[in-house]
C-alpha cells in the first residue's frame, strides 16, 4: 500500500513538473531572441527527440533486457513515413525530381483540408502511421530474431537495421524512398510557429516527446511492465512464474520498436530532411550511450542524459575544435576534432567510473523520497547481478 | 573467364584477410564473451601507425615495430577499458567496446585531420602480378597461405602449448579454471595480445591491396569479421576461418552480379539466416542453458 | 546520497546552463573597437567530404587574407570568417548552420557537398540569413529555398558535359557508371549522366566505407565499357584510380568536380590511368590568383597540409576565393551588414572572379554555361587542359 502511495506522488510530482517545462519552453522561446538563442532552441529540440528514442531503447534493453542495435533502422522506417505521407502534393515533383514524381499521390495534411487543423492532425496521425510501420516491420524481423539470446539479438539486429538501410537507398524504390536522394519540404517543428504570433516549435517537440514518454512510463508500471523486468531479471524464472517469453519479448521489442519510429518521425521533423545515410549503425551506438549514461532502466535519466549529450556533442564542447589564443600563445591541441575526442574520453570515463550512469535505475521522483538505507545494506552497489 | 578469375581472387584475399581479423573477434568471444567492437578499429590504427612510422623509419624497421605497438595497444585497451569491468554485467563490457571504438576513431579523425592517408608501399606485396590475363597484386596470392601458416601456428599454440591449453580452460569455464589455479588475466591479455598480433599483420596485407586510410577504415571490415566469426561458430578458430572465406567470396560474387547494392545486406541476411537455422554457427559448439 | 546529489546537481546544472548560455552572444565589436562583419562558413572540416570542404575553406581564408576589409555604407568593416563544421553529415548540418544564425553572422558561404547544404538550408531560411553555396551542385540545394543562391554550375549540366564528351572523345557507346550506396551527389549524376548518354550504360553502386574496389572495375573491363565514370568523394576516387594504376586499366576514367584534387591526381602519379574530370576552374586562368596562394600556400605549413601537402590548386579553392569576393560584393550592395539587408541585395550582385562572370538567375543559380574537363598528365604530375564544354 505505501509503495503505491508513494508512486501515486511520483506521478504527481512528475506531472507537475512536465507542465512547469512545457511552460517553460513556451516562455522562453517567445522571450527570448531566436536568433541569438538559437543554439538553446536547436539543442533542446534536438534533446527531446533524442529523449524518446533512448527511452524507448531503454524499455527494451533496459526494462526488458533484449540487447537489440535496431533503433536506427526503426527510426529511419519512421522518418521515410513520416516524410512520405506530409510532403505536399505541390512540391512532390521538386523533391522527386530524379523520378519525375512520387508514386504516392497524396499528403495527409492536405487530407485534413490544410491549414492549421490540417497540420495538427496531419502531422498527428504520420508521426502514428510512422510508429505503426516500424512496429510492424519489428513484428515481422521479432518472428525468426527474437529466439536469439544476447549478443546474438545484438547482432542480428544491427544486420536488419543495415539491410533496412540498404533497401531505402535502392534506386529501384525511387519513386517512393526517393533512392539516395533527401525527402523534404514537409512539414518540421517550425511549421508550428504561428506567423507573427507565438513560437511553439520547442514546445511541440517537448510535447510530444512527453506524450510518448509518459505512455512508456505507464506501460512501465503496468504489469506487462512487471513482466518485463521479470523476463530481465530471469528467464527462466518468469516463465516458471507463467509469464509467456515470447509473446512478452514481442511485445516489448514492438512498443519499443513503435515509439523509436515515431522518434524517427520526429527526428525528420528536426533535421529538415531525410536520407537514409543518416541513419547508420553510429547513430544506434549515439543512442546506447545516452541510455548507459542516463542509467539503464531509468527512464528519466535517459531524459536528462539526452539534453546533456546533446548539449555537449553539439554545443558547449564546440569551443574545442577552434584555435585559441591567451595574448599570443597558442593553446596546444585545439584545432578541429579535438571535440569529439574530449567528448568520447567524458564517455569513456562515464562507462569505466560510472557504470550505473547518472539515475542508476532510480526515477526522478525517487530522489525526492527520503528512504534512509537501512545500516549495513548495500547502497548504489551492483547488488543481485 | 577472366572476370572470374578476377572475382574469386578479390574473393580469396578479401577472405583471407577478414580471417585475420575474424580470429580476434572469436578468441576474445571465446574466453570473454564478449563482442570486441574496437577491433575493426585497432585494425585501422594499426594502418595509420604504419603510415607515420614509415616516413620517420625504413620499412624494415617500422614494419615490426608497427606489429609491436599494435599488440601493445590491445594489451592496452583489455587492460583499460575490459578488465576494470570483469564483474560488471556483460552489457556493460560490450558498452565499454563501443566507447573505444568511438574514443580510437575520433582520436584517428583528429590526428589525420580527416585525410585519408596513403599507406607506403611494401616491396614484393604491392607489385602487380599478371595471372591468367587478370592484373592483381603480390599480396593477393600471397595472402590466404599467410593466413594458412599462421592459422595453423596458432592452432599449434592453442592444442600443444601451456598457454594454449590455459586459453581452452578459461574459455570452457571461467570460474572453474581460476579456481584451478590459471591466471586469468594474463591468459585474457595473451588472447589480445594474439588477436591484435593478428589484426596488425590483417591490416599490412589488407591495406597493402587497398591503400587508402580513413577514420572509418576499420568499421566495414571489422564487422564483416565478426559476421565470419559468428558464422563459423563463434570461439572456433577454423570456424572463423572458413567463415572469413566464405563471407568474403560471397561478397566478392554479390558485387560482380546485378544486385551489387546488396552486398552488404546480403552479407547481414546470412548471418541471420545461420543464427535463426544453426545459432552456433558451422563449427561452434552446443552451449546449454544453465538455471 | 552521493547519487542523489550528483543527480540533482547534474539536473540542476542543465537548466541553468541552458538558460545561462542564453544571453551570452554579443561580441559583435572587435577587441579594439573596430567594426567587424562576420562572414559564416559553413563546410565539412571532418567526414567524408572532410578533404574537400578543406580546400574549399582555403580559398576564402586566401581571399580573408588578401582582403580583410570591406567599405559597407562608408564604414570600414573587419571580415571575420566565422567556422561551423557540419562533419559531412546531414544528421549534424542543421546544428552546425544554427551555430552560425547564432553568431550573427551576415551571410553564409558553403557548403561542400549538397546533401549538406540542403539539410542546413531551411535552417537558414527560418532566420533570414543568406546562404551562398560554393560547390553544391544538386539542384535541390536551390529550387525552393529563396535564400539559398550558388555560384557553381549544376548536376544536370555537369551530368550531361561528361556524356557529350565522353561520346565525342571516346565515341562511347558503353558506359560504366558508378557511385557511392546513398549518396545524393554521386546517384544524382549517375542519373543525369545516363539521361543525357546515349548508349546502353551499367550502374552499380557501393555501400559507404567500401575500400576493395577491384571487383568493380574488373566487371567494367568484362562488360567492355568504353568509358567509366564515378563522380565520388575524394577519399573512394583516390582508391579507385590508386587500384587502377596497380591494375593497368586502360578504360578511361571520367570524374566530376570531386575528383578534381590533388591527391586523386598523386593517386595516378607516374601511371598510365586517364582521368579526365569536368571542373570549375583551369589553373594557369587566372595566373595572378594562381601565385599569390602558392606563395602564401608555401608560408603556412598548416593551409599546406590542407590542400593535400603540395601546392596545385583544385577548383573548390578557386571557387571559394570567388565565393568570398562575392560575399563581399553582396556587403557593398546591400550598404549595411545587417542579414536582410545582405538578403535583399543578393540577387543583383554580379562578379568576375578567377573562375569567370558570376550572375544569379531567379532560382538562386548561378547563369554559368561552361566547364572545363583536364586530364591528368600523369608523368608530370599536373592537370592539363583537355577541353572546353559549353552546354546549350
Amino acid at each position: 500500500m505505501l509503495k503505491q502511495k508513494k508512486s501515486k506522488k511520483g506521478v504527481f510530482i512528475t506531472l507537475i513538473g512536465v507542465v512547469a517545462l512545457l511552460a517553460l519552453t513556451v516562455v522562453l522561446e517567445n522571450v527570448l531572441d531566436p536568433t541569438k538563442n538559437i543554439m538553446l532552441f536547436t539543442v533542446l529540440k534536438k534533446g527531446a527527440v533524442y529523449a524518446l528514442v533512448a527511452s524507448s531503447m531503454n524499455l527494451l534493453n533496459g526494462f526488458t533486457g533484449l540487447f537489440s542495435l535496431g533503433q536506427a533502422g526503426f527510426m529511419l522506417l519512421g522518418a521515410y513515413a513520416y516524410a512520405i505521407f506530409t510532403i505536399p502534393n505541390s512540391a512532390r515533383e521538386n523533391v522527386y525530381y530524379l523520378y519525375g514524381g512520387s508514386a504516392i499521390h497524396f499528403s495527409l495534411p492536405e487530407l485534413f483540408g490544410g491549414g492549421a487543423v490540417g497540420l495538427i492532425l496531419g502531422v498527428l496521425l504520420a508521426l502514428i502511421l510512422a510508429g505503426i510501420v516500424a512496429a510492424a516491420v519489428a513484428w515481422l524481423i521479432g518472428l525468426p530474431v527474437l529466439r536469439l539470446k544476447s549478443d546474438y539479438l545484438a547482432i542480428a539486429t544491427l544486420g536488419f537495421a543495415e539491410i533496412i538501410r540498404a533497401v531505402f537507398q535502392w534506386d529501384k524504390l525511387g519513386p517512393v524512398t526517393n533512392g539516395a536522394n533527401a525527402l523534404k519540404s514537409y512539414p518540421t517543428f517550425s511549421s508550428f510557429n504561428i506567423p507573427g504570433g507565438l513560437r511553439l516549435s520547442t514546445a511541440v517537440a517537448f510535447l510530444m516527446a512527453a506524450v510518448c514518454i509518459a505512455i512508456i512510463l505507464l506501460l512501465i508500471n503496468s504489469s506487462y511492465g512487471r513482466a518485463f523486468k521479470a523476463i530481465r531479471e530471469d528467464e527462466v524464472a518468469a516463465e516458471a512464474m507463467g509469464i509467456n517469453l515470447a509473446k512478452h519479448k514481442r511485445l516489448s521489442f514492438c512498443i519499443s520498436s513503435f515509439f523509436a519510429g515515431v522518434g524517427g518521425g520526429m527526428f525528420a521533423m528536426f533535421a529538415n530532411q531525410v536520407q537514409a545515410k543518416t541513419f547508420t549503425t553510429a547513430l544506434t551506438y549515439e543512442i546506447l550511450l545516452i541510455v548507459v549514461i542516463g542509467g539503464i532502466g531509468s527512464i528519466s535519466g535517459s531524459c536528462i542524459a539526452s539534453f546533456l549529450y546533446v548539449a555537449c556533442s553539439e554545443w558547449w564542447l564546440r569551443f574545442l575544435d577552434e584555435e585559441h589564443f591567451i595574448g599570443t600563445f597558442k593553446l596546444p591541441l585545439m584545432r578541429n576534432g579535438f571535440r569529439m575526442v574530449v567528448f568520447s574520453v567524458i564517455i569513456m570515463i562515464v562507462v569505466l567510473f560510472f557504470r550505473r550512469g547518472i539515475m542508476g535505475d532510480k526515477e526522478l521522483p525517487d530522489l525526492f523520497q527520503k528512504r534512509k538505507p537501512k545500516p549495513g545494506a548495500p547502497v548504489g552497489k551492483e547488488g543481485a547481478k | 573467364m577472366q572476370y572470374a578469375l578476377s572475382i574469386f581472387l578479390s574473393g580469396i584475399s578479401l577472405g583471407g584477410q577478414y580471417a585475420l581479423i575474424a580470429i580476434g573477434y572469436t578468441l576474445v568471444y571465446g574466453i570473454l564473451r564478449l563482442i570486441n567492437f574496437a577491433h575493426g578499429d585497432v585494425f585501422m590504427v594499426a594502418g595509420l601507425m604504419m603510415v607515420y612510422l614509415s616516413t620517420a623509419l625504413p620499412l624494415w624497421l617500422a614494419l615490426p615495430l608497427m606489429l609491436v605497438l599494435t599488440v601493445a595497444l590491445g594489451f592496452a585497451i583489455e587492460r583499460a577499458a575490459y578488465k576494470p569491468l570483469r564483474s560488471a554485467p556483460r552489457m556493460s563490457v560490450m558498452i565499454s567496446a563501443i566507447g573505444v571504438s568511438y574514443l580510437l576513431q575520433n582520436l584517428a579523425t583528429y590526428i589525420t585531420g580527416g585525410l585519408p592517408k596513403s599507406y607506403p608501399e611494401l616491396p614484393f606485396l604491392s607489385d602487380s602480378v599478371v595471372i591468367g590475363g587478370v592484373s592483381t597484386k603480390w599480396v593477393t596470392i600471397v595472402t590466404p597461405f599467410l593466413v594458412i601458416a599462421l592459422v595453423f601456428a596458432l592452432t599449434q599454440l592453442i592444442n600443444h602449448t601451456k598457454v594454449g591449453m590455459a586459453m581452452r580452460a578459461v574459455a570452457k569455464d571461467f570460474e572453474t579454471s581460476q579456481l584451478m589455479g590459471i591466471k586469468i588475466n594474463s591468459v585474457i591479455s595473451m588472447t589480445f595480445v594474439i588477436g591484435s598480433f593478428l589484426a596488425g599483420v590483417g591490416s599490412m596485407l589488407y591495406f597493402s591491396n587497398y591503400p587508402s586510410i580513413v577514420p572509418l577504415s576499420g568499421a566495414l571490415p571489422g564487422l564483416r569479421a565478426f559476421v565470419a566469426a559468428v558464422f563459423g561458430g563463434i570461439g572456433s578458430v577454423p570456424g572463423a576461418v572458413v567463415g572469413a572465406f566464405i563471407i568474403g567470396m560471397s561478397e566478392s560474387v554479390i558485387k560482380g552480379s546485378p544486385f551489387s547494392i546488396f552486398s552488404d545486406a546480403f552479407t547481414f541476411a546470412l548471418l541471420i539466416v545461420i543464427l535463426v537455422v544453426k545459432p552456433t554457427g558451422l563449427f561452434g559448439e552446443k552451449v546449454t542453458d544453465k538455471v | 546520497m552521493k547519487r542523489k546529489v550528483l543527480a540533482m546537481f547534474l539536473a540542476v546544472a542543465l537548466i541553468f546552463a541552458l538558460a545561462a548560455c542564453t544571453g551570452g552572444n554579443d561580441g559583435d565589436k572587435g577587441a579594439s573597437g573596430e567594426k567587424v562583419v562576420r562572414i559564416g562558413v559553413f563546410e565539412p572540416s571532418t567526414g567524408d567530404s572532410g578533404p574537400g570542404g578543406k580546400q574549399e575553406m582555403l580559398g576564402m581564408q586566401y581571399a580573408n587574407k588578401e582582403t580583410p576589409t570591406v567599405e559597407v555604407g562608408g564604414e570600414t568593416y573587419k571580415v571575420e570568417l566565422v567556422y561551423a563544421d557540419n562533419g559531412s553529415d546531414s544528421a549534424k548540418a542543421p546544428t552546425a548552420a544554427a551555430e552560425l544564425v547564432g553568431k550573427d553572422v551576415a551571410l553564409v558561404l558553403g557548403s561542400y557537398g549538397s546533401g549538406v547544404s540542403m539539410a542546413g538550408g531551411p535552417v537558414f531560411e527560418e532566420n533570414g540569413l543568406a546562404a551562398i553555396g560554393v560547390t553544391c551542385t544538386n539542384p535541390g540545394v536551390t529550387a525552393g529555398n529563396d535564400y539559398y543562391f550558388r555560384i557553381c554550375f549544376l548536376d544536370p549540366f555537369q551530368g550531361t558535359v561528361l556524356a557529350n564528351f565522353a561520346q565525342e572523345k571516346f565515341s562511347a557507346k558503353k558506359a560504366y557508371l558508378l557511385g557511392e550506396l546513398g549518396n545524393d551527389y554521386d546517384q544524382g549524376l549517375l542519373t543525369f549522366f545516363e539521361q543525357a548518354f546515349d548508349g546502353e550504360v551499367v550502374k552499380d553502386s557501393f555501400p559507404t566505407n567500401t575500400s576493395d574496389f577491384s571487383t568493380y572495375l574488373n566487371k567494367a573491363q568484362a562488360e567492355g565499357c568504353d568509358v567509366i565514370f564515378c563522380p565520388v568523394s575524394i577519399a573512394y576516387s583516390t582508391q579507385i584510380v590508386k587500384l587502377a594504376a596497380s591494375m593497368g586499366l586502360e578504360t578511361p576514367i571520367l570524374g566530376s568536380d570531386t575528383l578534381d584534387s590533388n591527391m586523386v591526381l598523386d593517386a595516378a602519379k607516374g601511371s598510365s590511368v586517364k582521368l579526365y574530370v569536368s571542373t570549375f576552374y583551369q589553373e594557369g586562368g587566372a595566373p595572378e590568383f594562381d601565385s599569390g596562394i602558392k606563395a602564401w600556400l608555401a608560408e603556412d605549413s598548416t593551409a599546406m597540409t590542407n590542400n593535400g601537402g603540395n601546392d596545385t590548386i583544385a577548383a573548390v579553392t578557386a571557387m571559394g576565393y570567388d565565393a568570398y569576393y562575392t560575399a563581399l560584393e553582396a556587403l557593398k550592395a546591400a550598404g549595411s551588414v545587417d542579414k536582410a539587408a545582405v538578403k535583399a541585395a543578393l540577387p543583383n550582385v554580379t562578379y568576375t572572379g578567377v573562375s569567370g562572370a558570376i550572375a544569379f538567375d531567379e532560382t538562386g543559380d548561378a547563369i554559368r554555361d561552361t566547364a572545363y574537363i583536364k586530364t591528368a598528365d600523369t608523368a608530370n604530375n599536373v592537370w592539363a587542359l583537355e577541353a572546353t564544354q559549353t552546354v546549350k
